[in-house]
Order: structure tokens, then C-alpha cells, then sequence
């Protein structure tokens, strides 16, 4: 007796800028097993009818954020959506959205990098010595962490800015994620670069131009509430501005009986692979 | 320039519109609420002494140009986003922007100006 397999229709949304005029839609039609997610599909597409389709993918396991794209209309990772969940018979997948296309589902995220740098997405402190060669530990108690924690699950793939509405038609707009990571570091307790960091945030087609639309916090495929760091953020910046925010400084290293110096087991960070600046 | 600045006081300018608006609802249509002083002639706020009355005092002046400049800078610098949203070039931007300014500016020196007259015009009376 001869079973028949279940079929599912993948529509994927080809271009490659060097040779095509516009991007077209092609129909592949594989076999549907239980547990797919798209990026299995999409590697069964490559492996046995379009060896040419181009994406990017790396963890296959929502850690990276490399396979970020535009899936039944919803930017999310490829590698963390079920097929089943998200159709019984047809995917369209694309591009993510609010970038230009390298080729195929593969995004040019230069702009994503280039916004998230312009924030100082690290720790800045004054004791320069102690941030290059660490002798112990900053002091941080749990509830000074809870409140930056859920912005740090960020992975950086991009599925809020393709979301967003105000990014779409404002490219000087900064976007959810590098707004979303200001206000991560500028809320830790760690931290002293709150004045800086505004440098880049507070300005004409910055935070303020946020419309609270809320479209990133719905995409965001960790369950990071960027929107609500946005809000936060302006928030804090109109309260340093009417004088009332307390500014405190930065944490101190732990002293006294519970301060610790480097663990022994620590292994030394591997020598620079590129010449730095 | 520090964006957070001209946030802040749209929203300020938003507290004030909406308190003296509430202020107007309270005079206007619910006047049996209304203390003695801001209906002196008793009877309804519409009434022609209750309207002299109030336009004597220095109180409603200073009210209607609170109101005014609140509503101006509100409305202005909402009118400017979306202005700066239409994706137009930073100079044509900067241009409506200082068309916005002086066309905000010189509607506040005028409805001032009213709001003083109006004044005036009501002592002699």
C-alpha cells in the first residue's frame, strides 16, 4: 500500500539585484514532514530544486539571528516557526522588509549594525583601567538587574526593524533595536554613559518620532518589549531634562568580605585575530 | 538640539489645554458648579453681564493667551513631525520649520494683541 505524502506549497521571493529588474515570486512544492520549520524547507528547496536560493542562517536553534525574514507577512526566524503553525498548505517567505536585499532572502543589515554602534552599545565608565583589566566584580543586586534584563535577550536580527512603521518612511530614524539597547545599557547599574548615549538618541528623527505603534514588540522572536524601552526612555529623557531624574553613578566594585578578584579558572582571552585600530 | 526639549513642553502645552478646556466646560456648561466669581451676574454663563464680566478680568486674559500660545505650540509642533516625516529633503524640512515658527509667533502677537483689546474694550463698558 503506497502512502501519500503530504505536500506544501513554498512561495519564495527571489532577486538578485546584479542581474534582475524586480523581484519575482517562484513556487516550489516539497514534502511536508512533521516538526519542519521553514528553514528546513528551505534547505530542501536548495538541496533538490533551486540549488541557486540564497539565505543566511547560522544557530538553527534562535540563538544567532541570522535567518531573520518576512514569513506569511510576519518577520520572524525562519529556523524558530513550524510550518504547521504558520500554514497548512501555502508560505510565502521574503526578504525582511526596510533593508535592501543582497540577494534572495539574504538582507543588507549594514544600517541595523551602523544605528546599534552610533548608541555605545557597551559599558562606559570613567575607570578605564579597572574596564580594561578587571581586578573584581561590579556590585549589582538582582532587582537592578531585572530592570534592563529582558532588553539583554536581544539576538540583533532585525525582525523589529522590518516592523516598524516609523523606520520604513524615516531611514535617520535609529529603529527599535539600537533604541531598545540605549536604553539596556544606559539602565544599568554599571553604567555612566547616560549622557552620551542620549547624544545619539535625543535629536530630530530620534526616540521622539517613535509612534508607539508597537509592531516590534508583536515581531520580536525572543519576547523582547522594545516598545516599552522606547517609552521608557523617553520617559527618562523628559525627566533629566525637567531636572527631576536622579542621576546616581555608576556601581563600585565589591569590597569588603564578599569581594572577589578574578576567578583562577578564568581562561585569558584569546589573542586578536584582526590588527586593531 | 536637545529633542527632548521641545517633547516636553508639547506635552506641558497638552496638560494646559486639556485643564483649560476643562476649565471652559466647567464655566460654559456646567453652571451650577461654577463658582460665584467667574459668573458674577448670576444666570446663565452666556448671559451678556456674565460675558462683560469676565472679559474685565485679568484672570480670563491671561487664560485665553495661556490657551492660545498652549494650543499654537501643540498643534505647530505636531503639525512639524509630521511635516519631517514626509520624507522631504533637510532643507525643505528646515524650511517648514521656520515657516511653522514665525507663522506660530505672529499668530500668538496677534491673538494676544485680541485677547488685550478685548480687555480694554470691556473696561469702558
Amino acid at each position: 500500500m503506497s502512502e501519500t505524502k503530504k505536500m506544501i506549497i513554498f512561495r519564495v521571493r527571489k532577486f538578485d539585484p546584479a542581474h534582475d529588474a524586480a523581484p519575482a515570486w517562484k513556487t516550489f512544492q516539497i514534502p511536508f514532514t512533521k516538526g519542519m520549520t521553514v528553514l528546513d524547507g528551505l534547505h530542501t528547496i536548495k538541496q533538490t530544486q533551486d540549488p541557486g536560493l540564497a539565505w543566511r542562517y547560522s544557530c538553527r536553534m534562535g540563538v544567532c539571528g541570522s535567518c531573520a525574514m518576512l514569513i506569511n507577512c510576519k518577520p520572524t526566524l525562519a529556523c524558530n516557526t513550524q510550518v504547521s503553525a504558520v500554514s497548512e498548505k501555502e508560505i510565502c517567505v521574503a526578504a525582511l522588509p526596510n533593508f535592501n536585499t543582497v540577494r534572495d532572502l539574504v538582507p543588507d543589515l549594514t544600517p541595523l549594525f551602523e544605528k546599534h554602534q552610533a548608541v555605545k552599545p557597551f559599558i562606559l565608565r570613567e575607570d578605564k583601567t579597572e574596564m580594561d583589566n578587571p581586578t573584581g566584580e561590579y556590585e549589582q543586586t538582582p532587582h537592578e538587574l531585572e530592570a534592563y534584563l529582558q532588553f539583554s535577550y536581544c539576538i540583533r536580527c532585525g525582525a523589529c526593524m522590518a516592523a516598524c512603521p516609523t523606520f520604513a518612511t524615516d531611514r535617520d530614524y535609529p529603529g527599535p533595536m539600537p533604541l531598545a539597547q540605549a536604553y539596556r545599557y544606559s539602565s544599568d547599574t554599571r553604567d555612566g554613559g547616560f549622557d552620551e548615549r542620549m547624544k545619539a538618541v535625543d535629536r530630530s528623527s530620534g526616540v521622539f518620532s517613535c509612534h508607539f505603534g508597537s509592531e516590534c514588540s508583536a515581531a520580536c522572536p525572543k519576547g523582547v518589549d522594545p516598545a516599552k524601552a522606547i517609552q521608557l526612555m523617553k520617559r527618562r529623557l523628559v525627566w533629566d531634562y525637567l531636572r527631576l531624574l536622579k542621576k546616581k553613578k555608576p556601581c563600585d566594585l565589591i569590597h569588603g568580605e564578599r569581594a572577589t578578584g578574578r576567578r583562577d579558572n578564568i581562561p585569558e582571552a584569546p589573542e586578536y585575530t584582526i590588527p586593531q585600530k | 538640539m536637545r529633542h527632548s526639549r521641545l517633547w516636553t513642553w508639547h506635552i506641558i502645552a497638552g496638560i494646559i489645554i486639556l485643564t483649560l478646556l476643562g476649565l471652559h466646560m466647567l464655566i460654559m456648561h456646567l453652571e451650577a458648579l461654577t463658582p460665584k466669581a467667574l459668573n458674577p451676574a448670576g444666570g446663565e454663563a452666556v448671559d451678556w453681564a456674565n460675558v462683560v464680566a469676565r472679559g474685565k478680568m485679568v484672570f480670563f486674559m491671561i487664560t485665553y493667551i495661556l490657551l492660545l500660545g498652549a494650543a499654537l505650540y501643540h498643534g505647530l509642533y505636531g503639525l512639524n513631525t509630521i511635516v519631517g516625516e514626509l520624507n522631504i529633503r533637510p532643507g525643505l524640512k528646515r524650511c517648514c520649520a521656520a515657516v511653522l515658527t514665525l507663522m506660530g509667533v505672529g499668530l500668538f502677537i496677534l491673538g494676544s494683541w485680541a485677547a488685550v483689546a478685548a480687555r480694554t474694550a470691556a473696561m469702558k463698558m
